[in-house]
């Protein structure tokens, strides 16, 4: 098992950072939050030109997957980044289509996925009862019960996140049915999960940066706060926390097409929905009143610390997974 | 002294019928935005025609005389009948009680009144860009001139203030001084020529506090309160009141704990028992808070440094159950209602009336009586 990442690997992270970076998330994010979403759904095709999507998306359907230490890594920089949209969702659907074994939906749909060319997202009650930006969606999807659905959007519901765009949906055409429904919608859910772990662990990370550089330089007491030792407490128990919830996502890539793979994806988002949100409870704390506006840009990603410790599974639902897998 | 909790049921009973007949039976809107602000000022003037809204002043300025026991009454039963959130909360908990300490008969007769009907609504103007945790490093000054000063400088974080009547806060009028010697308090309308107030959004977006830039600004002798140069000691009487019982009273936690509880008996899965575990915590130490009130009251010294054990203790206290709260309604604990509103407040707890960290420094120095740092 490699524990670090290749060359190539660390190249496809630095891209996307780049690209991230050049995009100025902030403020698409803020655009996308009132329903303007040139800049976002400019920046989802830019990214799924890099391969975003494509890792999740086998060859044979005109991806270069299934690749998933590339898809966590890629997870990580929109994490880093706080890019919205429906991501993980994206590539859930593709794992549900690609395993559902129909070539005429897979034919159909994962190219679209791969090349970014539709905004794709799911709801996958009950862990994913909503379909982030189902609105704007080229395909939304619903597993409802043993029947994979269209998905058809009631009005939005708001989140403590301004980016994540919730719509409680509704069955419309059967796409599917049968078992092999339930099988794929399962290995969907990890997939979806193994991501939303990543992005929480890239979040944590940059919210930790964005702190100590405010550490360094905001002053009080005639020094930088960053000299309090409650504050330097603070921040190094960010990094613990973090530097063991990577490790936990990392190995869960590695763990995929193993037995062990939904356990591990389960340990990976209830450490990483821990470290992450402990990490922007802390980013509030060391900023004091600046951190809790709407304003300023890392606040962004301390609310969506909060909104993805929940989403894809509560940190309860996932331990409860993780000792049920050990008890079997 | 003894508490005598029966001699106040009448009390009680009265406050409890009233709050029945009175409270709105869908919430107000919130009284961070215009609309809300505006509901929650009616509602005052509501409380206050009953003489409800100042329970503990003396009668005179709409008060009832009320001791401390049949404030905490109050605040229980006002909390438990979903009474709506104190829109006039700063004026009261924060200036009124250093008028009462510091004020001139004259400031008491003019500025009580109006607080108690909601006719006025106070926002606090103490933190500036540069001070806060350090606030005797603030910067914005008073200078005498005939009648009066001169406000210059920028204020930060006050609540409120973006739809509030008047402020209050501490200026440098001695430059020269020793950084908390040369401080004066004094109270400003928010309307006056010279302030521009800027809205901030908090992190949910509502324009909960406000910066305010002051621009040659005149204010009147007769709005300095307690001695000019003594405006450190007049803040530092607020601070008492900020982090002890009056601004976060038990009732409010009590009436969320029993929230909490039925969350937990609609959505609790009884299986969860890290969960149940959570949900009997906030119970718990709502009740302790509740009892460590009572302790307060009956003691007749002075609280002093102690007060900071308190706001920790509340501060996380409404952190941890708001979580908690969220965390049982799972992928709907992102969703906007009541319980994320209260999220969105308890964050800010630990931060403001002085963070917790200062908290901490101040119990471990003057309570404990450890070292303090840098000193040899
Ligand atoms: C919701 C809200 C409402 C507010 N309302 C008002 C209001 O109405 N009026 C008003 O005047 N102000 C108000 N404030 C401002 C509040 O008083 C300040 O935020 C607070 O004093 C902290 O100052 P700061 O935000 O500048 O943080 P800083 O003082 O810059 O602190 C940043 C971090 O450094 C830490 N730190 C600083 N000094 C030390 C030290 N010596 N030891 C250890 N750690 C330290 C802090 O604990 C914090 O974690 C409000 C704030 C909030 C969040």
């Amino acid at each position: 098992m490699r524990f670090v990442l290749d060359a190539e690997q660390r190249l496809f992270g630095e891209t996307l950072g780049k690209l991230l970076t050049e995009a100025a998330v902030p403020g698409v994010v803020r655009d996308w939050a009132t329903g303007r979403r040139e800049r976002g759904l400019a920046l989802w095709r830019s990214l799924a030109d890099a391969g975003v999507f494509a890792v999740a998306v086998p060859e044979s359907a005109g991806g270069a997957g299934p690749l998933p230490v590339e898809l966590v890594t890629a997870f990580h920089e929109l994490g880093r980044h706080g890019a919205p949209g429906p991501y993980a969702e994206a590539v859930a659907a593709a794992v549900l289509l690609d395993r559902l074994g129909d070539e005429a939906i897979a034919g159909r749909w994962l190219p679209a996925i791969a090349e970014g060319t539709a905004l794709v997202t799911l709801a996958l009650p009950p862990a994913v009862p909503y379909a982030l930006d189902a609105d704007a969606a080229g395909l939304a999807l619903l597993v409802d019960g043993g029947r994979l659905c269209a998905a058809v959007p009631g009005g939005v519901r708001a989140s403590l996140d301004p980016a994540r765009r919730l719509f409680p949906v509704t069955p419309g055409e059967v796409l599917a049915e049968g078992p092999r429904v339930a099988a794929a919608a399962a290995e969907a859910y990890d997939m979806g999960v193994l991501a939303c772990a990543a992005q929480l662990v890239g979040t944590g990370r940059r919210l930790l940066e964005v702190s100590v550089d405010y550490a360094r330089t905001r002053r009080q007491f005639g020094r930088p706060i960053g000299e309090f030792q409650a504050v330097k407490h603070h921040l190094a128990d960010a990094l613990v926390g973090l530097e063991y919830a990577r490790p936990l996502v990392h190995g869960a890539a590695l763990a995929y097409g193993t037995p062990d793979f939904a356990r591990d994806v389960s340990a990976a988002k209830a450490a990483a929905a821990e470290a992450a949100y402990a990490a922007a409870k802390i980013a509030l704390q060391v900023h004091g009143a600046i951190g809790y506006t709407d304003e300023y840009d890392p606040s962004l990603l301390i609310r969506r610390a909060r909104a993805l410790y929940t989403a894809w599974g509560s940190p309860s639902d996932h331990r409860a997974r993780v000792v049920a897998s050990l008890a079997g | 002294m003894d508490l005598d909790l029966s001699s106040v049921e009448p009390f009680r009973a009265e406050v409890r019928a009233w709050l029945r007949e009175h409270v709105p039976a869908a919430p107000l809107p919130s009284l961070e935005i215009e609309e809300g602000f505006a509901a929650h000022r009616a509602w005052e003037r509501e409380l206050h025609e009953a003489r409800l809204s100042v329970v503990s002043w003396p009668e005179e300025y709409g008060g009832r005389n009320a001791t401390p026991l049949e404030w905490l009454v109050f605040e229980e039963e006002y909390y438990a009948a979903g009474g709506p959130g104190r829109v006039s909360q700063n004026g009261i908990n924060l200036l009124a009680p250093t008028l009462f300490q510091h004020g001139t008969p004259e400031q008491l007769a003019r500025v009580l009144p109006s607080m108690a009907s909601g006719e006025v609504i106070w926002a606090q103007a103490w933190s500036e860009p540069g001070a806060g945790s350090d606030l005797a490093s603030l910067r914005a000054t008073a200078t005498r001139t005939d009648g009066g000063w001169l406000l210059n400088g920028q204020k930060t974080w006050s609540s409120r203030a973006a739809f509030a009547d008047w402020g209050f806060g501490p200026f440098r009028s001695d430059p020269e001084a020793e950084r908390h010697r040369g401080l004066t308090y004094l109270m400003f309308p928010l309307d006056a020529e010279g302030i521009t107030r800027r809205p901030i959004g908090r992190i949910d977006g509502k324009p909960a506090f406000a910066e305010l830039f002051f621009d040659d600004v005149f204010v009147p002798d007769r709005d300095v309160i307690g001695e000019p140069g003594s405006g450190w000691k007049v803040a530092m009487s607020t601070t008492g009141n900020e982090r002890g019982l009056t601004l976060r009273s038990p009732g409010r936690f009590l009436a969320a704990a029993d929230r909490l509880v039925e969350l937990w008996r609609e959505h609790g899965d009884p299986a969860d028992t890290a969960m149940r575990d959570r949900v009997a915590d906030a119970w718990i130490k709502a009740r302790a808070y509740r009892l460590k009130g009572f302790e307060t009251i009956s003691r007749t010294e002075d609280v002093g440094a102690e007060s900071s054990v308190n706001k920790i203790f509340w501060s996380e206290l409404d952190v941890a159950l708001h979580e908690t709260a969220l965390d049982l309604l799972g992928p709907d604990g992102e969703l906007a209602g009541e319980w994320l509103e209260g999220y969105v407040f308890s964050l800010a707890g630990p931060i403001y009336a002085g963070t917790n960290e200062i908290q901490r420094n101040v119990i471990a120095e003057r309570v404990l009586g450890l070292p303090k740092a840098g000193s040899r």
